[in-house]
C-alpha cells in the first residue's frame, strides 16, 4: 500500500511526530510504500538541523534522516510553516538574507502543492499530531 | 488503488482561529487543494467554528483575520462547508451570523459525511 504521512506536531511536543516516523519504518520494513512526508505548521520543527538533545536522549532528527537516507522517503517541510520559523535552506537563507541555514539536509522545502500531489497518488493519508 | 484517481476529501477545521498557526496554516491547505483542483468540502468542528465569525479584529493581534479570506471560498469554488451544529449551539452562534453559507450538521451527520468521504484530513 502507498502512503502519504503528514505531520503536524512538533516533535518536542507529544508523541506525534516520532509516532509517525515509527509507523514510516514499520510501514517500510513490511514491503509498503511511504511516498512523502509533509511536515505542516509545528510539525516543520523535525527538519531543524541545529537541535540538540542531552546525551541521554535519543535526538528524533536520527529517525527522520535514516528514513531519508536508507530508504529515500522524501520529507518535505512545507514552505510557509518552515520559513516563518526560521528553517531555511542554504537558497532560502540567502534570498532572505539569513547568516546560516537551519534546515537537516534530509529535507526539503516546498509548498502545499507536493502534499496535495502526493496524498492524490497514495492509497492512504495518516495524519499525526495537531 | 495507487492512482491519482479524483478522491472526495474533507478538510476538518478544528482549531480556535488564533490559536496558534494551525488554523491558518488549515485554510492555506484548503485553498490549495481548490487551486489543484480537488474535490475539496470542508468541516468546521468544536472550537473551529469560530473561524467563520465576521468582523474578527485580528489586527490587533498583527494578524490577517482567517474570516476574511474564508469568505473566498466560494471564489475558489468550495461550495460544500459544514459546521458542527452543536459547537454554534454551544458558542451561541446563529448561522447566519458567519461569513459564508454553511450547512450545519448533527453529530450522526458528521460521522456519515466522514465515512462517505475518500480521504479526511484533520488539522
Amino acid at each position: 500500500m502507498i502512503y502519504t504521512l503528514l505531520v503536524l506536531s512538533s516533535p518536542g511536543a507529544g508523541h506525534g511526530a516520532r509516532t509517525a516516523a515509527d509507523f514510516a519504518l514499520t510501514a517500510i520494513g513490511r514491503g509498503h510504500t511511504i511516498n512523502r512526508v509533509f511536515f505542516l505548521d509545528e510539525g516543520v520543527d523535525a527538519g531543524c538541523a541545529a537541535v540538540v538533545y542531552p546525551q541521554d536522549e535519543s535526538t528524533p532528527l536520527d529517525n527522520w534522516a535514516a528514513l531519508a537516507e536508507e530508504h529515500a522517503v522524501e520529507l518535505v517541510l512545507c514552505i510557509s510553516s518552515a520559513l516563518k520559523r526560521g528553517l531555511l535552506d542554504s537558497s532560502e537563507a540567502q534570498r532572505y538574507d539569513k547568516p546560516a541555514a537551519t534546515v537537516h539536509p534530509a529535507f526539503s522545502i516546498g509548498g502545499l502543492g507536493q502534499l496535495i500531489e502526493a496524498a492524490a497518488g497514495a492509497d492512504r493519508l495518516m495524519t499525526f499530531g495537531g | 488503488m495507487g492512482t491519482s484517481t479524483r478522491k472526495r476529501q474533507l478538510l476538518v477545521l478544528r482549531h480556535a482561529p488564533y490559536h496558534g498557526a494551525a488554523a491558518r496554516a488549515a485554510v492555506d491547505l484548503a485553498l490549495a487543494m481548490a487551486a489543484f483542483e480537488q474535490d475539496v468540502e470542508l468541516l468546521f468542528l468544536g472550537d473551529g467554528v469560530l473561524q467563520l465569525l465576521k468582523d474578527q479584529a485580528a489586527d490587533a493581534l498583527g494578524r490577517k483575520s482567517l474570516g476574511r479570506i474564508l469568505s473566498s471560498l466560494p471564489l475558489y469554488d468550495i461550495e460544500r462547508v459544514y459546521v458542527d451544529a452543536a459547537a454554534l449551539a454551544r458558542f451561541a452562534i446563529a448561522a447566519d451570523a458567519l461569513v459564508l453559507p454553511v450547512e450545519p450538521l448533527a453529530e450522526a451527520e458528521i460521522h456519515a459525511l466522514m465515512n462517505a468521504c475518500d480521504q479526511l484530513v484533520s488539522c
